[in-house]
């Protein structure tokens, strides 16, 4: 690296010493002296295109004209920054701007500072608008040196020249950062809401940056950097966060960690996954504007949601009615035929926190009211008291239709009314599926990872569904929650407290307590064949060097029978299932 | 009186019991021909068994394990499937039909499956008759009660 050595710099008349290398703009600020600029920012390297930076060199005999911007301070020189050539120049650009672009705030704000009044000249490419582009090509800098997405550039040359998107077609690359918008001088970038229509909008993530913080309820809650949509790790550019960072704690280079650790006791607690319900055609998901499942409708409710917890429709206004749907994919031979138990209180609560936030009318349809907990059935009868329309038959599909015939557009549920025996059309603005709970869709990976079973409907196997729903039939294993079935927070904590508790006074004890069921070499008629060493899928058969026979490692053996099996000299057998026991066996149940 | 099939039945303990159990639990009816040996594993199932159940009067043999990437031994069923198919080939020269020898694989969480199979094999097994092999004879010479043919 060269040595960088301090150097002289006369400014009008200031002497200021910098390092070597320092442009004039950056020598003149130290030394007090206000330079005009209109296309330098201090977020990437100067380029020197609006030549307003003008200033005046002297060296030795010779003068010329330079942009402080980028021009470097060498030893000797001497600027002025305000003489007459200087003057001059600094008022051909302003009039040559003004009479382009009249109207923009930047450009006359400079004028005005420079003492500029009207043009002399009047453009072929006269913009009046107050937003027009001027050219700047601040935004072109930023999208290419320091975010490096490269979707901006310049197009065509002299009064054609325009900034432009690749093709002029929206360009994929574009990662919505927004540094554009932030640099543009005049506000000719903006940023805009994109029309959702025919996209569905990702309720339960929301629009975030790159770099974010999972949940608020994170722990630790700190923030974490998505490489997949980082730019930084597409093009090596942008590092924003880390520049702003004050303490430093951003590192790039971190990698993902593959950390073992050796456990004893191994609770699963995996959760469920919501019930997709844009196969039932019927309810309109995914296909209708304002059809929400339950997860999403609580991301609205949320105050941290999308809307900041005000009940909104798609187009901003409140709804006028509201109607939940029970049971959608629960109960159903065509989907689960199981109960997903959760979803008649959270129905309830969605009602009540309607009723509260909206004049909206507010319609349940549902199959049966599972109010099953403590305090359930007493807030089931203040709903019905706020004045909430229970509609008990299972709604049958949700169209298009319109709002009580005066022509305004609305949805319209479609259902029958089981205790009145009608059939009947309800308009409603907005329409909220309960979704049933359904396994993660990984649950079979996760089972086979743990040699756990799981129950008809999907969910991982307990021991004993009444007497040890925590336990897995394989020893060490637990499981809790929504993993073992549907339920709602309080059994969760109940069920996973039981786990924990059970778990600790396994490690407690301080041994473990293995099943008789293993196996056993019998010496004397082991032939040393090795047949056995290679069948067990817990390696627990070694082979003694010295007396040249197989030995079991009775921690490791659990008991499969397998080598037993497959032992030519029957000298292997299976304490609880020898062959004597089970051949004894056949011969009893022949009888 | 119509011919009752004599069917063992060597079920693995992890799943085709459970599966079994299930169905019992669930009370779905099954034909009771299907008499039960556990085991831990379908891979304990020794040829051996099988042939021995066919010796003692057996009309057919049905060996249930967990499905393939799912034995709660983890490769234990892989053995089973190795071992079982040969059987099945060799027991023809045997004299006995090769369809009186089934291997399926139930799950702890079928318990539908599990009573088909056995409606279905109990079924398949009356219509291929008793089976009736020379070691019958010899054996019901030898001592009479220790045979149930």
């Amino acid at each position: 690296m060269r040595e960088m050595t301090m150097v002289t710099a006369n400014i009008d008349g200031k002497q200021v010493e910098v390092l070597e290398d320092t442009t004039i703009l950056k020598a003149a600020e130290k030394a007090g002296i206000w330079i005009p600029t209109m296309c330098h920012s201090d977020y990437f390297e100067p380029y020197g295109v609006c030549r307003l930076c003008s200033v005046e060199v002297v060296r030795g005999k010779r003068s010329r004209i330079v942009t402080a911007c980028n021009f470097p301070v060498r030893g000797g020189i001497s600027v002025h920054t305000n003489s007459e050539k200087v003057k001059w120049i600094r008022k051909l650009i302003m009039e040559l701007m003004l009479s382009r672009w009249p109207n923009v705030k930047v450009v006359r704000e400079m004028a005005e500072q420079l003492g500029i009044e009207k043009p002399r000249f009047a453009s072929l490419e006269r913009d009046e608008a107050e937003d027009a582009c001027i050219l700047c090509g601040m935004c072109v800098n930023m999208c290419n040196d320091v975010v490096k997405a490269g979707v901006l550039g310049f197009a065509h040359s002299g009064i054609k020249r325009e900034v432009v998107l690749p093709f002029s077609e929206r360009a994929e690359t574009c990662i919505v950062c927004g540094a554009c918008a932030h640099v543009c001088p005049t506000g000719h970038i903006k940023m805009v809401l994109e029309d959702y229509k025919g996209k569905k909008p990702d309720f339960t993530l929301g629009p975030k940056a790159a770099i974010y913080v999972p949940t608020l309820q994170a722990v630790p809650r700190v923030p974490v950097i998505d490489t997949d949509s980082c730019i930084h790790f597409k093009t090596q550019g942008c590092e924003v966060c880390a520049n702003v960072c004050e303490p430093k704690a951003i590192n790039y280079d971190m990698q993902d960690e593959i950390v073992e650790i050796d456990v004893g006791q191994i609770l699963i607690s995996t959760g469920f996954d919501l019930f997709d319900a844009s196969p039932m055609a019927q309810y309109g998901y995914g296909r209708l504007d304002n059809v929400y499942n339950s997860l999403e409708f609580e991301a609205i409710l949320n105050s941290t949601g999308p809307t900041g917890g005000k009940v909104l429709m798609k187009n901003g206004r409140e709804p006028r009615s509201v109607g939940i749907i029970h049971c959608i994919g629960s109960r159903d031979t065509n989907y689960h035929p199981y109960c997903s138990r959760v979803c008649c209180m959270y129905a309830l609560k969605f009602a009540h926190l309607v009723h509260d936030r909206t004049n909206a009318a507010i319609y349940q349809f549902y199959i049966d009211m599972r109010a099953f907990g403590k305090g359930y059935e007493e807030f089931y009868t203040r709903l019905l008291d706020e004045g909430i329309t229970m509609i008990r038959g299972k709604a049958a599909e949700v169209i298009e239709g319109c709002w009580q015939g005066d022509g305004e557009p609305s949805l319209m549920i479609r259902c029958e009314d089981t205790l009145i025996g009608k059939f009947r059309e309800i308009p409603v603005d907005m329409v909220i599926l309960c979704n049933a709970i359904e396994p993660r869709r990984d649950s079979d990976a996760v089972r086979r990872l743990f040699s756990i079973s799981k129950s008809p409907d999907g969910f991982f196997l307990e021991r004993h569904p009444k007497l040890d729903p925590t336990s897995t039939a394989t020893d060490g294993v637990f499981i809790a929650g929504c993993a073992q079935g549907p339920k709602d927070i309080p059994d969760t904590v109940a069920q996973a407290s039981s786990a924990a508790a059970r778990i600790l006074s396994v490690l407690a004890k301080g041994e473990v307590e293995i099943e008789p069921v293993r196996a056993m070499v019998q010496e004397e008629y082991c032939s040393g064949c090795r047949i056995c060493n290679g069948l067990c899928p817990y390696n627990a058969i070694e082979y003694l060097e010295e007396k040249k026979i197989s030995h079991v490692q009775e921690a490791l053996c659990k008991g499969c029978g397998t080598c037993v099996a497959a032992c030519p000299s029957s000298a292997m057998t299976g304490h609880g299932f020898t062959d004597a026991q089970i051949l004894a066996e056949l011969e009893g149940l022949m009888v | 009186m119509a011919f009752e099939p004599k069917i063992i039945g060597f079920l693995c303990n992890w799943c085709s019991y459970t599966g079994a159990d299930l169905a019992g639990v669930s009370r779905i009816k099954s034909a009771p021909n299907v008499r039960v040996i556990r085991t831990m594993c379908s891979g304990r199932v020794d040829p051996s068994f099988v042939l021995k159940a066919f010796q003692i009067g057996a009309d057919g043999v049905v060996v249930m394990g967990c499905h393939l990437g799912d034995c709660h031994y983890q490769e234990g069923n892989y053995k089973t499937i190795r071992r079982i198919p040969f059987l099945k080939r060799l027991v023809k020269d045997f004299g006995i039909d090769p369809r009186r020898l089934r291997l399926e694989w139930v799950s702890a969480s079928e318990g539908d499956r599990f009573a088909h199979l056995v409606n279905e094999f109990t079924e398949e097994i009356r219509s291929l008759g008793p089976l009736t092999l020379s070691v019958h004879t010899e054996l019901r010479k030898k001592t009479p009660e220790a045979v149930a043919v």
